[in-house]
């Protein structure tokens, strides 16, 4: 489960473009076309947010946490972590609607339905190989990649200071 | 490697598919490489919901409603799409009327006597033109006669006329509805220039306001700037007449210095043309050891020098950079327009000279020589010369010339058609009202990495005349109908039966082609010669166009005035407008009741075929004629 990969942000690549939350409604519409998903109703919701911060702006999504706050948050059961791909899962069946998942959340990523008084949140596109954010981002702000491939990157760049001094 | 469905999915065309296994063989990069590397396109540009016009932005709408539903200077979603639709039909207006203005200005030099190797080919339209535009002809000569009408021209780009002049060779019924609409044209560059002002922060904040002027803008375009753009050269040039000639990348002669054409503007590659055939080149080239110099032409220049020369043509917009990676050109020449930025990286591949010509469009890795009416002749010489000297440099390993060529009829200019017919409009009128011909379609426009590469022209032209629909094209789509062969008389057997029955009887194809992207007037021209010949509209033909692998802005102001002048529009590619029910419901539907026409987006040929069939079976019910429906 470790050699899964899981969506990176790299805040300094990201332009604020907004593509990622264009790219994450379309993914999660009826239709899957831009221009017959604009249209549809209810209106596809995205699942992840660009924010600016202090100097940066940055895509926000679900973090998919090991020990999820969220998940011990819930008191029905409609969200729990899928043994078999780690992910945070959520059954609309099970949600009583309460929000304490909404507030438990230190990322604010769980969100309200537009339509109902339930909640939607970031499933990583489970139809898709990589989930659609990722491959909209231009700047590859955005990666699906595994920890172990990002925290080589990492360790790289720094090398690479390191000879540059 | 490229799999072979992978190329085959990207272009129909033989010669496209073999040089773009070589291209990747060579290690060259082309625009459908590039296509693939932009994917995917930002979808708030698609939609035509972001706006850069002003920087208290830039910005975007929300098309799922949660975001802003304003632009920070308050601009809702229909403003911005009408905002960007409208500067889009500006910069297309701007480019057909500007390379107009180029030909104006080389009338003028040759009025003056300052412009050595062009001359006035066509007396018979000077004078006709000179009559239309009021100057006086009687006891004239050709050179004084065109100094005058080159003033004429260049008072249409003014703001002095409340009406274009060439607008009055639409109907009559048409131009009452233009002055109701209030979208007569008034001047070339005023509707352009207008449409900047209109679409900056704090002007025109209508929607349906801006659109409207986009159609006068476009129609600038169509009864101003392009029109002149086609008169001039006719007059400069010669009228096209019926001409045989060959198509696809076997144009390329491997024992020849090939010299390929590229761009819009007839200027400098008539220069080319004239120096390529000078005793002391052709005899240059023999003792450099070639059989002589092959000219061939690409896009629109290609069209303008097929037209008139029989000079043949190698390929459409896609076809650019194959072009190049046969290896086989010594020389490429630019003028503008249409002529992608990566030219000049792939022809450093290979031995191909790249030479821009205009002081207006200039290329990395080219090398420039700027033509004017004065010097053209002379450096045409020098360029040409050049360009047989090259021969030595080419690479033997690195040449391959793909396919054989195909036979092609062009030149139907409207006077072509005329003599054709027997010098009236009588007979197509009559084979129309008889039903033998149930109508006739432009198609015409651009290539898109978008649309799989002719297959959308080629497919909507065939099931077009196997319904009995006369074909006339320009541009690209002409070339990729020439390719897939359906310009020989002989292509008439894929026509319906009455269309056969009439190309046998004339000895024409059953896609008639009418010229470069500017020559579109001449469909327009013609559309009002059979309206005012049966006391109608444009509106009220069995007529229509399509630009089915569409993608530039001139593009836009096409369609715009094609639509503007009653002609009903079958687009491939949808426009930059969705992000707005309003602009799109206007566009498709409103327009109808304003100008008796509208657009269609259709990407899948064969439905698009199955809508215009519909819809110009609609139109001859409307005249009386019988109606088939299926």
């Amino acid at each position: 489960m470790k050699n899964q990969p899981r969506i990176f942000v790299y805040p300094d690549r990201c332009l604020g473009c907004h593509s990622c939350e264009l790219a994450c409604a379309l993914a999660h519409s009826k239709t899957k076309s831009l221009a017959a998903a604009i249209y549809e109703k209810p209106k596809p919701q995205r699942r992840l947010f660009v924010e600016t911060g202090h100097e940066f702006r940055t895509p926000i999504h679900c973090r998919q946490c090991e020990d999820p706050p969220c998940v011990r948050a819930c008191p029905s059961g409609a969200l729990f972590v899928d043994p078999s791909t780690l992910l945070v899962h959520y059954r609309e069946q099970r949600c009583i609607s309460c929000f304490m998942c909404a507030m438990a959340c230190p990322f604010g990523v769980i969100r309200s339905d537009t339509e109902n008084r339930f909640i939607v949140k970031c499933d990583y596109c489970p139809e898709l190989d990589t989930p659609a954010c990722v491959t909209a981002c231009p700047s590859r702000a955005l990666r699906f990649e595994t920890e172990a491939e990002y925290e080589r990157g990492r360790r790289q760049l720094v090398s690479r200071l390191y000879w540059d001094q | 490697m490229l799999k072979r469905e992978e190329l085959q999915k990207r272009t129909i065309t033989e010669d496209g598919q073999l040089m773009l296994r070589k291209a990747d063989r060579d290690q060259v990069e082309t625009v459908w490489d590039r296509y693939e590397a932009q994917q995917p396109h930002c979808g708030f540009c698609e939609l035509g919901l972001s706006c850069r016009n002003c920087i208290m932005g830039p910005c975007r709408i929300d098309p799922f409603g949660e975001g802003p539903q304003q632009g920070v200077c308050g601009a809702d979603t229909d403003i911005i799409v009408a905002r960007n639709f409208g500067r889009m039909i500006a910069a297309g207006a701007a480019a057909h009327s500007d390379h107009g203005r180029d030909l104006v200005e080389v009338l003028r030099q040759v009025g003056e006597g300052k412009a050595p190797g062009y001359e006035i080919r066509s007396e018979e339209k000077l004078r006709l033109l000179a009559t239309e535009f009021g100057v006086r002809v009687d006891g004239r000569d050709a050179q004084e006669i065109a100094v005058d009408l080159a003033n004429e021209f260049e008072e249409e780009f003014g703001t002095r006329k409340k009406g274009l002049t060439m607008a009055f060779r639409a109907p009559e019924k048409r131009r009452a509805l233009w002055e109701k609409l209030k979208i007569m044209p008034r001047g070339i560059d005023r509707e352009t220039s207008e449409m900047m002002h209109r679409t900056h922060m704090g002007v025109d904040n209508d929607w349906q306001s801006i659109l409207l002027h986009g159609l006068r803008n476009a129609l600038s375009d169509g009864w101003g700037g392009s029109m002149i753009a086609t008169e001039v050269s006719d007059i400069l040039f010669g009228i096209p007449q019926p001409v045989q000639s060959q198509v696809n990348m076997g144009v390329l002669k491997e024992d020849q210095v090939n010299i390929v054409l590229h761009g819009h503007n007839p200027i400098v590659s008539e220069m080319i043309v004239q120096a390529a055939q000078d005793d002391d080149i052709v005899s240059l080239a023999r003792t450099n050891g070639c059989k002589g110099i092959n000219l061939a032409g690409l896009c629109c220049t290609g069209n303008e020098v097929l037209m008139r020369r029989g000079i043949p043509i190698a390929g459409n917009h896609l076809m650019t950079e194959l072009a190049l990676i046969t290896g086989a050109v010594e020389m490429m020449l630019v003028d503008y327009q249409c002529i992608m930025p990566a030219l000049g990286s792939v022809a450093a591949c290979y031995h191909t000279k790249m030479i821009s010509t205009s002081d207006k469009a200039q290329f990395p890795k080219m090398e420039h020589h700027e033509f004017t009416p004065g010097n053209a002749r002379e450096l045409a010489r020098k360029l040409v010369k050049e360009a047989v000297e090259n021969f030595k440099r080419r690479i033997p390993g690195k040449m391959n010339i793909p396919v054989e060529p195909v036979n092609m009829m062009s030149g139907f200019s409207i006077e072509a058609i005329l003599s054709a017919l027997g010098g009236t409009p009588q007979p197509l009128i009559d084979a129309i009202t008889g039903g033998k011909i149930r109508g006739a379609v432009g198609v015409v426009g651009c290539n898109n990495p978008r649309i799989r590469h002719d297959y959308g022209h080629v497919t909507l032209t065939k099931e077009l005349i196997s319904k009995d629909i006369l074909v006339v094209d320009t541009g690209c789509a002409a070339i990729a109908h020439a390719k897939a062969g359906l310009k020989v008389p002989e292509a008439a057997k894929e026509a319906g039966p009455g269309l056969q029955e009439v190309c046998g009887a004339l000895g024409i194809p059953p896609v008639l082609h009418m010229g470069s992207c500017v020559d579109n007037v001449r469909i327009l021209v013609l559309a009002a010669a059979l309206a005012n010949a049966l006391d109608k509209d444009i509106s009220d033909l069995p007529m229509a166009a399509s630009a089915p692998e569409w993608y530039s802005e001139k593009a836009v102001s096409i369609a715009c005035y094609a639509v503007a002048s009653g002609i009903t529009t079958v687009l491939g590619p949808a426009p930059p407008i969705l992000g707005s029910k309003n602009v799109v419901k206007l566009a498709t539907e409103g327009l109808e009741k304003a100008v008796g026409a509208t657009f269609a987006v259709e990407p899948d040929p064969e439905k698009a075929a199955a809508l215009i069939n519909s819809h110009i079976e609609k139109k001859r019910a409307g005249l009386g004629l019988d109606s088939r429906s299926d």
